[in-house]
């Protein structure tokens, strides 16, 4: 996973509430058994005419939207399936954070590792942010993972929360996988404590 | 005595591995359901790291959302699969293959066992009370009907579970569902959980794990609990979890995976431990007059868009908050539907009756019970598919089959089907269609598919007159 310090790029704005993983990236996408390509469908229905042109009027279609890595938009993004393919499609697009003002649960756990940094604001934040972007929507704006902070056009800066470990695996680009298996003999313990040695 | 626990909490804290400060708890997984379509990924990490599988004996895994679901020409699984496009075929020998390769008991499309993943677990006897339960697959919350702690991850955890047999898991707050009184005629477990959801919204449970509890909830059976928590995710929940009681033990009782013998009698007095203490403190609390609900169905593209038949689709001047305003109206616009309009007489184009939801033989009855004697009305498409071969079997040993065929739908094997229209079912772009499954997102069902979520009695009674009907007006007494 590539570390996240700092972030300076535009943002592209889909302001909608409950965007949910099957907009993100459609299930019929689903049928790969790696990760490779899923950037092309990302929000694919909203995104391609039915003959696979894109659609002009959608934001990612239009040249602002090229090269940013942050995404805004509503509350409870990511909702819905599980699909890791959603954070795949995202990042893979060059998106780096998703600010919104609250996530699906596992879209959010899913976004963590795979270096999409989820920042969750206020409604008052939100819209203020909302209004900045429609007032300027090609400026850039920077986050500072390790500050946590997101520095808007107008010079001003909101702090966001993010857990310690979250940050730290963020930051170093560590995956969690090798923490976990770091606690392989207190597992084996378990194990025999709770008498899990009997399958299922 | 030591503080009254909630039953997630007495679950949460027996699985507790350790809990390092400033990180997340490590959570021992008792059971871990693999997919095809989440777990390719997973193994593949698994390799490229030379890790193992730690507990094959503890993993189970199926093929169920890219398997066709149109029956074999000449009766074989070979000729069953020959309906699926390449990508699908793949991924379904690609779980098997990672099966053999990592030791996995495996319910693919030869076994009698296979079906789909929520649907035959709990069936086989996998699924039991106390346990932490996951899957690369939201709607695992189904087992938390079994007062197990069960919730969907994604293919990165998924291949955490399988090298480590843990997750890393902050821990959720609790929301008691306390849902009181006797259900009328014709309202059913699904109209429950829609109208939680149309109560709390989508997002109204994230964060929570939700524990049901109520009159309501005692008097339903098991399959009925799994349709409520199933649809747990749908509210935002972590999870959704009920107490066992008798009608969980009895349900339990015999099958393959369950205890046998004095380990069910040890299994018996824990589980019997698990229900929430008296005066343990939930951080919220919602409640549900069952008495006061009716069938249910939504007009819009999120599964908290719903309303009683009988009811108008709301207008956007009656929201107050502007931002929902924006999301009823680009619904409304995605589905054709006009702001007050009546929902009763809405014309209709398919039926699906099946899936995690709603897939199971009591769902297949009660839809039976509507179709019986009627027809399909002219020009539906009505899709019965069963959760899995075994209600497929048992519906055929009481005839279910029959009635539905009888009526003009189209019986079909085992899988996902509609749900999530992976394996080429699928409505047609424009088209409504009533559906027992969990999301009516748009193109859930089939790029621009509209899709009308409801319990499998409503879902027949759109077969049969073609459009959303109170089935209230077809139950005979």
């Amino acid at each position: 996973m590539e570390p996240i310090k700092i972030i300076n790029s535009r943002a592209v704005s889909i302001p909608q509430d409950d965007i949910d993983t099957d907009q993100i990236i459609p299930a019929r996408f689903l049928k790969v058994t790696d990760k490779a390509g899923l950037a092309a469908n990302l929000f694919a229905d909203w995104r391609y005419q039915s003959d696979g042109t894109p659609k002009a009027d959608f934001i990612l279609n239009q040249p602002a939207a090229q090269g940013a890595q942050i995404l805004f938009t509503g509350n409870n993004f990511g909702c819905g399936s599980s699909r890791e393919h959603a954070p795949w499609a995202l990042t893979g697009f060059g998106f780096k954070a998703v600010i919104a003002l609250s996530f699906g649960d596992i879209f959010r756990n899913n976004s963590l590792k795979n270096g999409l940094l989820p920042i969750q604001v206020d409604a008052a934040t939100h819209q203020k942010l909302k209004d900045l972007l429609e007032e300027l929507p090609r400026a850039e704006w920077t986050i500072n993972l390790e500050q946590q902070t997101l520095t808007t056009p107008d010079g001003a800066s909101v702090k966001f929360e993010i857990d310690t470990f979250s940050k730290t695996c963020l930051v170093q680009g560590n995956d969690e996988l090798g923490y976990l298996l770091s606690f392989t003999d207190q597992i084996a313990a378990y194990e025999a404590e709770h008498q899990k040695g009997v399958a299922a | 005595m030591g503080r009254p626990l909630t039953l997630f909490q007495k679950v949460w804290n027996e699985h507790l591995v350790t809990q390092q400060p400033g990180a997340p708890g490590v959570l021992y997984i008792d059971l871990h359901l693999v997919h095809e379509v989440t777990s390719p990924q997973a193994f593949s990490s698994l390799r490229e790291r030379g890790l193992t599988v730690r507990r094959p004996d503890r993993t189970v895994a199926t093929v169920d959302h890219a398997i066709p679901t149109l029956p074999s020409k000449d009766g074989s699984v070979e000729g069953r699969l020959s309906w699926a496009d390449e990508l699908c075929r793949k991924q379904i020998a690609q779980l098997e293959e990672n099966a053999r390769q990592f030791g996995i008991r495996a319910f693919g499309p030869s076994a009698d066992n296979n079906g789909i993943v929520h649907v035959i677990s709990p069936e086989m006897g996998f699924t039991q009370p106390g346990m932490t339960i996951v899957c690369g697959d939201s709607h695992t919350s189904t087992h938390g009907a079994f007062g197990a702690l069960a919730f969907g991850i994604g293919t990165s955890e998924v291949s955490h579970v399988l090298a480590t047999q843990c997750l890393l898991q902050h821990q959720p707050k609790t929301c008691e569902v306390r849902i009181d009184g006797t259900l009328g005629k014709g309202v059913s477990a699904k109209d429950i959980i829609l109208a939680l959801i149309a109560k709390i919204g989508v997002g109204g449970g994230i964060g929570y794990v939700l524990e049901y509890s109520g009159s309501a909830i005692r008097a339903l059976s098991m399959e009925e609990r799994m349709t409520i928590c199933n649809m747990s995710i749908e509210a935002g929940a972590r999870a959704g979890m009920i107490a066992p009681d008798d009608t969980t033990y009895e349900y339990l009782a015999g099958r393959e995976f369950a205890p046998k013998g004095t380990d069910w009698d040890a299994a018996l007095a824990r589980w019997k431990s698990l229900p929430s203490d008296e005066g343990a403190q939930f951080d919220r609390t919602v409640t549900l007059d069952a008495a006061s609900l009716e069938p249910m169905i939504t007009f819009g593209t999120n599964p908290g868009m719903g309303v009683a038949v009988t009811e108008k689709v709301p207008t956007p001047a009656s929201l107050s908050d502007e931002s929902q305003q924006a999301g009823l109206e680009k619904a409304l616009n995605y589905m054709g539907l006009q702001a007050g309009q009546a929902m009763l007489g809405q014309p209709v184009n398919v039926v699906f009756i099946g899936s995690c939801t709603n897939g199971r033989i009591s769902d297949l009855r009660q839809a039976a019970s509507v179709m019986k004697g009627r027809k399909v009305a002219p020009g539906m498409r009505v899709l019965v598919v069963p959760g899995s071969k075994n209600v497929k079997a048992q519906a055929e040993a009481e005839g279910l089959d029959q009635i539905f065929k009888e009526a003009g739908a189209e019986w079909r094997e085992a899988g996902c089907s509609m749900c999530i229209a992976m394996n080429g079912d699928q409505i047609d772009p424009g088209q409504y269609a009533v559906s027992t499954s969990n999301r009516n997102f748009e193109g859930r069902q089939g790029k621009g598919g509209r899709t009308l979520l409801a319990s499998p009695l409503t879902a027949a009674a759109a077969a049969v007159t073609g459009r959303v009907t109170d089935v209230r007006t077809l139950l005979d007494g």
